[in-house]
């Protein structure tokens, strides 16, 4: 009973029992966070991931300012279901390059994480006018104010920056030329030659919204359209014991 | 008060828990035990814990956490799941692969199976477009009737699921576009019309019966080498029948004009990539009972 007399010595003295109380909350917070940081089976390294382009990390930031993320999820769980209707589970490194993740299990809508190449961007276009039009039962409110506003990507460049500071790996030269790479992806008569060499093969480079210019529906169907198409499974597989 | 303050006061009386020492105004606390039911609860848990973190991924050591005596994982336990309904499935799909398309429908066991099977293909994949019911949408073809515009046998179906219409990911899908006679410059706005007032003859009142004639010959000029002769369309380009009432994107003037004027037609992706072969003749099945097939 010795210790529980040593109790007391805490339960009496209010400031100990802060200091003590924050000790043992920081001893649970770090078993917990700092093994997610070395531990090899919790960084899986995968193929094919890249930065967003500057067109598609607008597309990003729409995607966000619309709260978009508010009804769906872009994290399919390994669960037989998840993965029939939505493809194959996502893997963490697939989001390693979003600030913030759009990870999430409470869904109005369906999960977005491989609607990459679903749908015809016309589909896009038509959905985001007015949702009902394709869809009767849904309950998506209308975007047809997106493809009616043009942005011209000015900030585009600070964006990469401010997301190079937290690690996306965004060079020099792609800060540099965003606003041309911006500009290039959404304009198949343009030269987008530098565009893929920055950014890979696999960048669609399409007049998304149909209509000439860049508009807000043209950067956010270019993100949708990019959502889990960058890690090719017909190749990789990944570590099924993780 | 003061002096009848202590009349309520409790006294301790024999047999009672001792009191945890404190006392405020009068008030003193008993030292009672913990319930010992909730003590072994509480006991049992630890327990549990342990024998918890021993079976199962728990504790993070050097490079990885224990992977846990029964060796569970998220990822191998779907794979599992889906493994045993691809194996359950394996017999009766590899029987739809070997069939002949045009022999599935009338396979009195097999339809059953691809029907079932594809309505839920068709539910997960193409319901966006297509509707729930498959009556699609304005630019989005009814798959309900018997008007195909790329053709309504099961073959016809199976490769229009297959590879898609008008995609840039797959090289075998269907292609082809109608120019956009009044942009590009190829009819007058007159000869539009014209042609509109034909078309809608075909099926409908005109909204200008004058223009009919006028339109006709516009139409054997520039239309009829997809459409036809007489109009009613070409499934190997995809050239929708405009004889009858069945309308993609609306058979009224002002509709027909601007489909004339800039044209139009819709993509529909691949789904060899994404979809098994049994899968893509399960949803062709499907689609091809739903009332049209041919």
């Amino acid at each position: 009973m010795a210790i529980l007399d040593k109790h007391k010595i805490l339960e009496t003295n209010a400031t100990l029992l802060l200091i003590c109380s924050f000790l043992v909350v920081t001893i649970g917070g770090l078993v917990q966070i700092t093994p997610l940081f070395y531990l090899e089976n919790t960084i899986e390294e995968v193929e094919g991931m890249r930065p967003y382009t500057p067109l598609e990390l607008a597309g990003r930031d729409i995607y966000i300012r619309e709260g978009c993320y508010v009804c769906h999820s872009q994290m399919i769980r390994p669960m037989r279901d998840e993965v029939e209707r939505y493809g194959h589970y996502s893997l963490a490194a697939e989001s390693m390059y979003d600030h913030p993740f759009q990870w999430g299990s409470k869904r109005t809508g369906p999960d977005l994480a491989r609607v990459g190449g679903r749908y015809s961007d016309e589909w896009h276009v038509d959905h985001l006018r007015d949702p009902q039009a394709v869809v009767p039962e849904s309950v998506m409110p209308k975007y047809d104010f997106l493809e009616r506003t043009r942005i011209d990507g000015k900030y585009i460049g600070d964006l990469m920056a401010t997301n190079a500071i937290v690690g996306v790996p965004y060079s020099d030269e792609m800060i540099e030329e965003a606003r041309r790479d911006f500009r290039a992806q959404a304009d198949p008569d343009s030269d987008y030659d530098g565009l893929l060499e920055r950014y890979g093969e696999n960048v669609n480079v399409r007049n998304f919204d149909g209509q000439p210019g860049v508009s807000e529906a043209d950067a956010l169907i270019a993100y949708l359209q990019m959502l889990g198409t960058l890690v090719d499974f017909s190749t990789f597989t990944p570590d099924a014991s993780r | 008060m003061s002096e009848t303050g202590n009349k309520n006061t409790v006294k301790i009386q024999e047999g009672d828990p001792n009191t945890t020492g404190h006392e405020w105004d009068g008030i003193m606390e008993f030292d009672n035990p913990m319930p010992r039911w909730w003590l072994w609860v509480f006991y049992a848990t630890i327990v549990w814990g342990i024998g918890y973190s021993i079976a199962y991924p728990a504790w993070p050591l050097v490079s990885e956490a224990t992977s846990g005596m029964l060796g569970w994982s998220s990822r191998a336990k779907v794979e599992a799941e889906i493994a045993a309904v691809e194996t359950a499935n394996a017999p009766i799909n590899a029987q739809l692969e070997a069939l002949e398309l045009a022999a599935i429908p009338g396979h009195p066991e097999l339809e059953d199976y691809a029907v079932s099977a594809g309505a839920a293909v068709f539910k997960t994949w193409c319901a966006q477009c297509h509707g729930s019911g498959a009556a699609g949408a304005k630019g989005y073809p009814n798959l309900l009737d018997d008007d195909w515009l790329w053709g309504g046998t099961m073959e016809d179906i199976h490769t229009t699921v297959s590879y898609g219409i008008r995609n840039e990911e797959s090289d075998d899908a269907r292609f082809s576009a109608m120019p956009a006679f009044g942009r590009d410059g190829l009819l007058e706005k007159e000869q539009v019309s014209q042609v509109v007032n034909y078309v809608m003859s075909l099926s409908d009142t005109p909204q200008d019966a004058s223009q009919v004639a006028a339109g006709a010959a516009v139409f054997e000029a520039n239309c009829a080498s997809c459409h036809g002769e007489d109009a009613s369309g070409d499934i190997y380009q995809g050239a929708p029948n405009l004889k009858d009432a069945i309308w993609l994107y609306g058979g009224d003037y002002e509709t027909v004009y601007e489909t004339v004027w800039n044209s139009r037609y819709g993509v529909m992706p691949n789904w060899d990539t994404r979809l098994s072969e049994a899968e893509i003749r399960a949803v062709s099945a499907y689609v091809h009972q739903l009332g049209g097939g041919e």
